[in-house]
């Protein structure tokens, strides 16, 4: 036991210390933060980065697909979701209709608090006799959920006017980022845009295998190196290629990553460096999984610290899962909600739209 | 956010600690409070309800609420309905009367299930099994290539079928092959599924059917929100799930979704996987899930990550510094670079109990390190091991090195002079009580929680 001690009092003897300063300054303003992570240089391999091209002669016109409606998409959800509303409305309003409403808010992974907020509102609301039915509640439970959002985002993803256009995708582990660029390859490709992709993700096994899959899908040239490889190299790579070839849109896929890690989300922050030397990101995506809990707020904070997240690509949506952490995301850090993915096809990706959204929620 | 929850606890056992005995009302409080710290850390509201009427029910029994009970009883009482929940016991897998053992791997898409695959596979390895990975999740571009992969790093061999459709006849021909090779242990791991896909969930018992699985177990992401009661009551409804394996557990969720998924499938947490590397899954314990969950900290993880980030010699070599108060502003810097390898100091300080009541903000910590560190390294040789011959024009140019000011060098040298007082009082006396009165901000340590 005695030699598993010892690192601890190390380690409370840094936090006692650092502690005890950082309270000691605490009254006077503090100075404004100052991290920089060491700026290390791009290594670059000695093996060239390896470009797939597409087949020349692929020439996909923009097919119109009949896409099933949001609301049948989020059916399962809905379902679920809906009855749950109906149960707790079905037999008039008392006292149990509140805390029922409340456990379908705290159930769609909004937060406690959150939930409890507008559940009080609501109920305040009925108490000035504002309204009395089951139908009136639930507008205006949509109606505030809606106002949750904020209208004024922008909510449609980024383009350079000059090409390329730079996209990059960051989450944590098995969110769905590669899926998603796939999705997103998949519809660029179907508005007659050239793609190309950065196997920035060197780390897992066969994950540029997983994401050559995808480009091949579309016709999108893919720029790999070595696994192992720098993701920061393979990142200025991609640029310079699709600088060079005239290639509308770049996305860079990078390695799931805890935000726990710091030297990871680091190296977040130097891929975009990275690029920024040659051009410009135009939209660092978050990729969120709809199953997500209150620890995602954590995730998005720290990314958003690392990287400067732009938007967010609500992921897995066709389960019973509501993804309201996401809400938890925009209303808290100010990070819109762009794109959501509702299947595992290679169409399955949306705008968000918050009414509908909501809507297909309640409904 | 989730900082103030230990603190909200904390908070509310500060109070009921000086007082007496419980009321009934006062029982209820505490209850609430409990029931939103479960509902923040993800335990799915379903299983809070049940939860806390349990813990009602214990509480209403003489133990508290008759008796002169101190709050510190309430946690006990807490802590222990979530070991019951979660298991006394660190569970293993289960002995198959013939070889092969067959382990069914199932989950949602991105929990980690090839991961979770090929870490069992490495873990039966090392343990002197012959273990073969069967590649059956035949949906996600490059899963196949993923596991060999890893199977090949792991150093074991992986039964794949080169653009096969049919999941159930690859896994039953991977049985066979098993048994014919004389594997020990046959790891099936198959493609992500959403638990509302009927087709998908049908695909999956076929599987099962295929192999007879000794072991289905179901991979859970510790990040998973309500949804994870959802999930556990499909799988369990449609395959015999006999064990739990958790993944990512090395964030910094709470992981209520494993209280949620074990209280639903009444199955055991068997693993949790706490890193990348393939080395890094290690058995379950209840105990400190039940500590993480609460929000109470997580010394005994603290400990762990301590142990990779400082060496065991230089530890040893530090202890004795510790006692002797011989500890210099050279090894500190020394132990704030292993420090810095356990990742941001305001996380590591979640990990303590008790330290998420500190009245800082996390940024701040974490600021403050590179502050720290620019004075030392501003610092000479001989006035890191000496910091007493630090004068005031070296304290001034000390200042003008790392670009601070000449107060907080001193504040920094003061500082480490009491500190450097306070841990010798510590390890000297070895006696834990002695120790807690040291720490500065009358940060205490939670009742049953010391080191």
């Amino acid at each position: 036991m005695s030699d598993l001690v010892i690192p601890l009092i190390a380690v409370l003897f840094v936090v006692a210390l650092v502690a005890g300063l950082v309270m000691g300054t605490r009254r006077r303003p503090s100075a404004p933060p100052r991290r920089r992570a060491r700026e290390a240089p791009v290594t670059r391999l000695q093996t060239p980065p390896v470009v797939t091209e597409p087949p020349r002669e692929q020439a996909t016109a923009p097919v119109e697909l009949a896409r099933p409606s949001l609301r049948d998409r989020l059916g399962k959800s809905r379902r679920f979701f809906g009855d749950r509303l109906a149960e707790a409305l079905g037999g008039g309003v008392d006292e149990d209709t509140w805390d029922d409403i409340e456990a379908v808010l705290i159930q769609a992974d909004i937060g406690v608090e959150t939930a409890t907020r507008i559940t009080e509102d609501l109920r305040a609301e009925a108490r000035r006799g504002r309204m009395g039915d089951a139908a009136e509640i639930r507008a205006l439970l949509a109606d505030r959920l809606v106002s949750l959002f904020d209208e004024t985002h922008d909510r449609a993803l980024a383009f350079s006017p000059e090409p390329p256009t730079v996209w990059l995708i960051v989450g944590v582990n098995g969110t769905g980022k590669t899926t998603t660029i796939g999705k997103l390859t998949a519809d660029l490709a179907q508005r007659g845009r050239t793609v190309a992709l950065a196997a920035g993700d060197t780390f897992r096994a066969a994950a540029d295998e997983q994401l050559g899959i995808w480009a091949e899908r579309s016709g999108a040239t893919l720029i790999k190196h070595q696994p192992g490889a720098d993701p920061g190299a393979v990142a200025f790579d991609a640029y310079a290629h699709a600088k060079a070839r005239g290639i509308d849109v770049l996305l860079v896929d990078t390695a799931g990553r805890l935000h726990t890690k710091t030297p990871l989300m680091e190296e977040l922050g130097k891929i975009r460096r990275v690029i920024e030397r040659q051009g410009r990101v135009h939209e660092a995506l978050l990729v969120i999984d709809a199953t997500a809990g209150q620890n995602g707020l954590i995730q998005a904070k720290e990314f958003a610290d690392s990287v400067g997240v732009t938007g967010v690509a609500l992921t897995k949506l066709d389960g019973t899962a509501k993804g309201g952490i996401a809400l938890a995301i925009e209303t808290t850090l100010g990070i819109p909600i762009k794109v959501i993915g509702v299947g595992e096809g290679i169409d399955d990706l949306e705008p968000f739209e918050p009414k509908t959204f909501v809507d297909a929620l309640l409904s | 956010m989730f900082d103030s929850l230990s603190g909200r606890l904390d908070d509310i056992f500060t109070r009921l600690r000086s007082r007496g005995r419980l009321s009934e009302k006062q029982v209820e409080e505490v209850l609430r409070e409990i029931r939103l710290a479960l509902l923040e850390a993800d335990v799915s509201l379903k299983v809070v309800k049940a939860f806390v009427a349990d813990v009602r029910e214990r509480a209403a029994g003489a133990e508290i609420h008759k008796s002169l009970t101190p709050a510190q009883q309430v946690i006990k009482l807490v802590h222990a309905a979530l070991i019951d929940v979660l298991g006394r016991e660190t569970v293993g897998l289960e002995p198959s009367p013939r070889p092969p053992r067959v382990l069914l791997i199932a989950g949602l898409q991105g929990s980690g299930k090839t991961t979770a695959a090929a870490k069992l596979a490495r873990h039966l390895k090392a343990s002197g099994r012959r273990p073969l990975l069967a590649a059956c999740d035949l949906r996600r571009p490059a899963a196949i290539r993923q596991l060999q992969l890893l199977g090949e790093q792991a150093g074991v061999p992986v039964h794949a079928e080169a653009g096969g459709t049919d999941a159930p006849a690859v896994a039953s021909e991977a049985l066979g092959y098993a048994r014919a090779e004389g594997f020990t242990d046959l790891i099936v791991d198959t493609s992500g599924r959403m638990h509302v896909d009927t087709e998908l969930m049908a695909e999956l018992s076929a599987v099962a059917r295929s192999v007879s699985p000794t072991e289905t177990l179901l991979v859970c992401d510790a990040m998973t929100g309500q949804d994870a009661v959802n999930v556990a009551e499909s799988f369990v409804a449609e395959v015999d799930v006999t064990g739990i394996v958790l993944t990512k557990l090395d964030g910094d969720a709470r992981g209520g979704a494993a209280l949620s998924m074990a209280f639903v499938s009444g199955r055991p947490i068997k693993f949790a996987s706490v890193g990348e590397k393939l080395g890094d899954l290690e058995p379950f314990h209840p105990d400190r899930m039940a500590s993480r969950i609460l929000g109470m900290g997580d010394v005994l993880t603290l400990i762990e990550k301590a142990e990779q980030a400082f060496d065991q010699d230089q530890a040893a070599e530090m202890e004795a510094k510790l006692r002797k108060a011989e500890f210099t502003f050279e090894d500190f810097l020394g132990q704030l670079q292993a420090l810095k390898n356990m990742g941001p100091m305001s996380q590591v300080l979640q990990m303590m109990p008790g330290m998420s009541k500190l009245p800082v903000g996390d940024a701040q910590i974490d600021e403050q390190l590179p502050k720290i560190e620019a004075i030392i390294r501003s610092m000479t040789l001989e006035e890191r091991m000496d910091p007493s011959v630090m004068n005031g024009s070296r304290r001034s140019r000390i200042a003008r090195g790392s670009g601070t000011k000449v107060q907080d060098v001193n504040k920094l040298v003061k500082q480490f002079g009491e500190v450097r007082k306070m841990v010798k009082a510590m390890s000297g006396g070895g006696r834990k009580g002695k120790g807690r009165a040291g720490l500065p901000g009358g940060m205490k340590l939670p009742p049953g929680m010391g080191v």
